[in-house]
């Protein structure tokens, strides 16, 4: 077993969820996503014109499994805003269609 | 690896039996399902908790046998009764 301790990922995973207002866990990057779920929250979190940071799990085999266990979210893009979590590119579209995304964003 | 729509709704109406399921295959692949979930059960849990029990009922296959759901959960509006 080369599975590295999940308290280990999960100390990985708190410090970039607190260390930025907003990140985005996303297959590729905000130029290159690579997957369409992806690119659609990347689309929403650029419309909103906060910066944020993005973390590319293609990149990274233990933080794209260490991610799905710490969120209990078993798809990639996921969405953390002031180091809670706050949905997948389904969740983040229904937020931005309502305005509740920016109201969280902004505040 | 694909799942046909039947079997994701007899999944999702396995654990929650009140739910009203539509699911549309968006490209015809039987791997990209859109699925629209209505249950009173989802009353007074936050999106990602509904998303959850959505995920929960389909048991470990979303993001593996089952590539793409775009998920949308609601409570039933204006029924009463």
């Amino acid at each position: 077993m080369t599975d590295v301790p999940m308290t280990q990922v999960g100390e990985r995973l708190d410090a970039l969820v607190n260390a930025n207002e907003i990140v985005l866990f996303m297959k590729g990057t905000p130029l290159f996503p690579q997957c369409g779920f992806s690119s659609r929250a990347i689309a929403i979190l650029e419309h909103l014109g906060q910066p944020f940071e993005t973390v590319d799990v293609l990149a990274d085999q233990e933080i794209r499994q260490g991610i799905k266990q710490y969120s209990d979210w078993p798809t990639i893009p996921q969405l953390y805003v002031k180091g809670e979590f706050v949905g997948g590119s389904d969740i983040m579209m229904e937020m931005f269609e309502s305005g509740e995304l920016k109201a969280l964003v902004a505040a | 690896m694909a799942m046909a729509a039947a079997d994701i709704e007899a999944l999702i109406m396995s654990a929650i039996p009140d739910a009203r399921v539509e699911i549309k295959d968006l490209r015809g692949d039987g791997d990209h399902y859109a699925a629209r979930v209505v249950s009173a059960s989802f009353a007074g849990m936050s999106r990602v908790r509904q998303h959850q029990a959505v995920y929960a009922a389909l048991g470990g296959r979303m993001g593996g046998e089952l590539h793409a759901l775009q998920l949308e959960t609601a409570i039933p509006s204006g029924d009463h009764e």
